[in-house]
């Protein structure tokens, strides 16, 4: 394995980026989700993760880590395209560039997300129904969520269509074109509680 | 009215590969059934350019003149194609002429596509045969993969496929579509199955197949149009089973 360390590395980034991290938004946005049904649910639910054994076990390992290792290696990923979507404006060609730049806005939104949550958390604030809701009283910011949610959501979409390419399950361009389908059908599932769940803070 | 019609054609030209690029416009007589091939050895013939100076004729490379060599490839208007089989009359004009910029440029339209023929050694694209003694025929080959398989054969080194890709440039060592699907050629036929496990660790290694991002631009731009795509992903299921056997061991090959 050594040399092959390439090989290794992308397809560890492509692991990751489904299993545990794909998960976890998944997750995340569906717990949200409980605001839609008004604050006390969600402060309900908020602290029913926050609650979980070994939270910092798996805090680290679910999340951190995969994440970190799926952002770092996914720029340099993104950095070493050279998109040419004026050129051969091909659909795939357009979701190859959009799979990067919804990557580097997701990541943008991660980092600024952590920092205004978990990290404040740590300091000793409480993550609650009112957290979100004074985060989101300024417009920029909710629109600045909204990007960045809807971002994660594609970049997560688009990804398992990759993931499949790149793991060897769909090879015939049949099943490529259904796991289109099939991809985009859970970005605009997936958005929909996205954003639902973010604007029930407004 | 026919005699004054003329075509007007842009070249990107370079005299040296340090050199920096510029362009030339050529006006050249209209002949009726005319290829890119035709036109540019009527501006080899007569070397002058749109503003009516001597210049020098352009260098471009080209050799079977019927789509099989490859040697002709270059970008015209802004899609990289084989000129032999670029026909004026389904040209818009002016027509620009340019190299396929992923490859070194050594002149004006000819670039140096080593890169590939380096691929292919290190993907091992042949079947070692030779030996101290007379092996004997090999085993056969079923017809319904020898149909898929020679469809794959086809490719012809051309660089299409590499200009296209977003993946393949300066910043990264990608090897690109074109010798990666000569590995699914190579380990599709029964004896040069038997070195499968090389090939796949050769592009198990750097720059190979894993960096495809699925553009998918190669299997649009691929003038033979070979399923690029599909063997990249059939060898992503190869390379999975590979990945596994060499991890956790297998008695196979």
């Amino acid at each position: 394995m050594a040399q092959n360390r390439e090989f290794f590395y992308r397809r560890l980034h492509s692991l990751l980026g489904v299993i545990p991290v794909g998960l976890f938004l998944t997750q995340h946005l569906v717990v949200n989700h409980f605001a839609t049904r008004g604050a006390e649910s969600f402060n309900k639910a908020a602290a029913f993760m926050e609650q979980l054994p070994f939270r910092y076990f798996l805090e680290v390992f679910v999340i951190f880590l995969p994440l970190l290792f799926h952002a770092i290696y996914g720029l340099y990923i993104a950095f070493t395209a050279q998109n040419n979507v004026s050129r051969y404006g091909y659909f795939r060609n357009w979701m190859f560039m959009l799979q990067r730049l919804t990557g580097i806005i997701t990541l943008i939104f991660v980092v600024w997300h952590v920092w205004e949550t978990r990290v404040q958390a740590a300091f000793g604030a409480e993550v609650n129904y009112d957290m979100m809701a004074n985060i989101v009283a300024n417009p920029f910011m909710l629109a600045f969520y909204i990007v960045g949610i809807v971002s994660a959501v594609f970049h997560f979409a688009n990804g398992l269509w990759s993931f499949f390419v790149s793991w060897g399950i769909t090879v015939t361009p049949r099943s490529q074109q259904i796991s289109t389908y099939v991809t985009m059908g859970i970005f605009v599932a997936l958005s929909i509680v996205g954003i639902r769940a973010i604007l029930a803070f407004v | 009215m026919s005699e004054n019609k003329t075509i007007r054609i842009i070249v990107t030209r370079q005299d040296r590969p340090d050199t920096a690029p510029y362009e030339e416009e050529f006006v050249i007589p209209y002949r009726p059934n005319m290829n890119i091939i035709s036109a540019l050895m009527e501006i080899r013939r007569n070397p002058v350019n749109a503003k009516g100076e001597k210049t020098t004729p352009v260098a471009w490379e080209m050799n079977c003149l019927e789509e099989v060599c490859g040697a002709c490839s270059m970008v015209i208007n802004g899609k990289p194609r084989q000129s032999c089989t670029a026909l004026i009359d389904q040209l818009e004009q002016p027509i620009r002429l340019e190299p396929m910029r992923t490859f070194p440029v050594i002149r004006d339209l000819q670039v140096d596509r080593s890169r590939m023929f380096d691929s292919l050694k290190k993907v091992k694209a042949w079947i070692p045969i030779d030996g101290t003694y007379d092996l004997g025929p090999g085993p056969r080959m079923p017809e319904r993969k020898r149909q898929w398989a020679y469809e794959l054969s086809k490719c012809m080194t051309c660089g299409v496929c590499l200009e296209a890709c977003p993946n393949v440039n300066s910043k990264s060592n990608f090897i690109g579509p074109a010798p990666l699907s000569q590995v699914r050629l190579f380990n599709a036929h029964p004896t040069g199955e038997m070195h499968k496990a090389e090939r796949l660790e050769a592009i198990m290694g750097d720059g190979g197949l894993a960096n495809c991002g699925n553009s998918q631009n190669c299997v649009q731009s691929c003038p033979k149009g070979i399923p690029l795509t599909t063997s990249i992903a059939a060898l992503n299921r190869a390379a999975t089973i590979q990945m596994f056997r060499n991890f956790f061991g297998s008695d196979e090959v």
